[in-house]
């Protein structure tokens, strides 16, 4: 479970990134956080993995309390989060398989297991002909597979996609949307932020909708509400 | 950690080099060029310490006794002045064996004007005296007035100006080698802690995707550590290897060009200079690798 309780943002130049933000995420649900540029959801994203710790309020995730992890503990949470982002984030100089793969050596997955468990990942997102490609070799779809395969690797409790079809074809979209549903229903609780109305509208998931730092809506199978 | 995350981390830090592999040959080329410039220096530096040894050996203190003092009386005081802290060494030259050999010297040689002129008295009969070298030249002054204020001693012969010119001369040099060491090691430290932090910038990306998708400080660091150290070691051995190969040229160089001068310009052999260079070296190179690495590492991390 994830909860966001009373949270807000202000950086040290003034601006207010979130403005007492409180939301519930249940174990096993899929949420579109929507809004528009300067919303709100890259800081929110950035809290979830604890890149920033919140001016006020507190931060759950399976029942930690941000405020309470040392910095040398902050490891063991982000091991648990899988996380997608937007331009791929990809290690440039290591192969497709070595990209997954590093995500278990990071957790001292023994190596016969990732000999066994990568290959299978990369089957799942459809990448098993590519595992020695580098990322320059691969089109925006397959690196955003890649990066999916990574953050799936380690059997995440909760997965955080960024945008994760902001680079891509409507084709291309679609495929990782449904790879992103395929995995909520093995039970990974889903957070996707997303600019994308299309996709919001036809998948009937939750929508939490930010506007300049503060929730402006949250519905359950909702769709993408313009701002204005 | 286990063993094969440990192996897996050294094994990251040697592919890093190839990987970056223009960045490695940067930072092998400066810790290079500062060792060498190090090493040339170290080695001036320990045979310009060994010739002014030499030279202090050779500034000597002449001591000469009252006329008509016993043996027994000399050997007193000798006694006294082989304790003093400035005394290196000590010979007693009698006054039979100074005859004996300053005698010969006379009249060219000829031995006839010789026995003509003294017969068998030794003109130097009141000269038995004591040679002493200090170990220290700067000491010498304090040692003749000690030496002047002894019972029995008639004349102490030194050479005041020759004393004082080395005695300069060394703590010139000395002054002179700490500055430019430090300058040499506070320009290698520059410029190897600048090509360092460019590699670093370049990979910040890296090790930012790292952190975030859950690896700890140590699996992070570490490959950059071994690497630091594998480029400080190559960059040592490197300048060490060549250094060993001048430094016996430049010496034979140096005594065929100057052999007029090699009565008192000797040079230390190879291995005395390199006992100690060789370690130094390495350990300067493997020093500045981790310390460059962690260092730089460590502003990196805190993502």
């Amino acid at each position: 479970m994830l909860v966001l309780d009373h949270v807000t943002m202000k950086y040290p130049t003034g601006t207010t990134a979130l403005n007492d933000v409180s939301i519930t995420i249940e174990k096993g649900e899929f949420v579109f956080i929507v809004g528009s540029s300067g919303s709100g959801k890259t800081t929110l994203m950035k809290l979830l993995l604890k890149e920033l710790d919140p001016t006020s309020g507190s931060i759950q995730i399976n029942g930690k309390d941000y405020a309470k992890v040392k910095r040398k503990d902050i490891p063991k949470i982000r091991r648990d989060i899988g996380v997608v982002f937007q331009n791929f984030r990809l290690l440039k100089d290591r192969n497709v398989y070595e990209n997954v793969a590093f995500a278990q050596r990071i957790v001292e997955t023994p190596p016969r297991y990732i000999r066994r468990q990568v290959p299978s990942m990369l089957t799942l997102v459809g990448l098993g002909d590519k595992y020695k490609s580098y990322p320059k070799e691969l089109s925006g779809g397959e690196q955003q597979r890649v990066a999916l395969a990574r953050a799936l690797v380690n059997n995440p409790s909760i997965l955080l996609a960024d945008e994760p079809t902001g680079n891509l074809d409507p084709k291309n979209s679609w495929d990782i949307m449904n790879l992103l549903e395929e995995v909520n229903k093995r039970g990974t609780t889903v957070v996707v932020v997303t600019h994308n109305r299309e996709i919001v509208n036809a998948m009937k998931k939750r929508v939490v909708t930010l506007k300049k730092g503060t929730i402006v809506s949250d519905v359950k199978k909702g769709g993408y509400i313009d701002e204005d | 950690m286990k063993i094969s995350t440990l192996w897996y981390c050294f094994q990251q830090g040697l592919k890093n080099i190839k990987r970056n592999l223009l960045f490695s040959l940067a930072s092998v080329g400066t810790i290079v060029a500062c060792l060498f410039l190090f090493g040339i220096f170290y080695a001036i530096v320990m045979n310009f310490d060994a010739i002014m040894q030499q030279m202090e050996e050779s500034v000597a203190v002449t001591v000469f006794f009252d006329e008509g003092i016993s043996e027994e009386q000399i050997k007193a005081i000798g006694e006294e002045i082989r304790i003093r802290p400035e005394v290196n060494t000590m010979d007693y030259m009698s006054a039979e064996d100074a005859w004996e050999y300053f005698g010969p010297q006379l009249f060219d040689g000829n031995q006839e004007m010789i026995q003509a002129a003294f017969g068998s008295d030794n003109p130097l009969k009141d000269h038995a005296s004591y040679n002493i070298t200090v170990s220290d030249v700067s000491k010498q002054a304090e040692l003749v007035k000690f030496l002047e204020g002894l019972d029995g001693v008639r004349k102490v012969k030194s050479s005041e100006g020759t004393a004082k010119s080395v005695a300069s001369i060394n703590s010139l040099v000395g002054y002179a080698s700490i500055g430019v060491i430090v300058i040499l090691l506070l320009v290698s430290i520059f410029l190897i802690s600048n090509t360092i932090t460019i590699g670093i910038t370049i990979r910040k990306e890296e090790i930012s995707i790292m952190k975030l998708i859950g690896a700890t400080d140590f699996f992070v660091r570490t490959p950059f550590i071994v690497e630091g150290i594998t480029i400080g070691l190559a960059g040592s051995i490197i300048p060490c290897v060549i250094l060993f190969f001048m430094y016996g040229m430049v010496v034979d160089f140096l005594s065929n060009t100057f052999s007029d001068l090699m009565s008192w310009l000797t040079f230390l052999p190879r291995g005395e200079v390199f006992n100690t260079l060789i370690p130094i070296c390495l350990l300067i190179g493997i020093g500045i690798g981790f310390v460059g690495s962690v260092v730089t590492t460590r502003k990196h991390l805190k993502v």
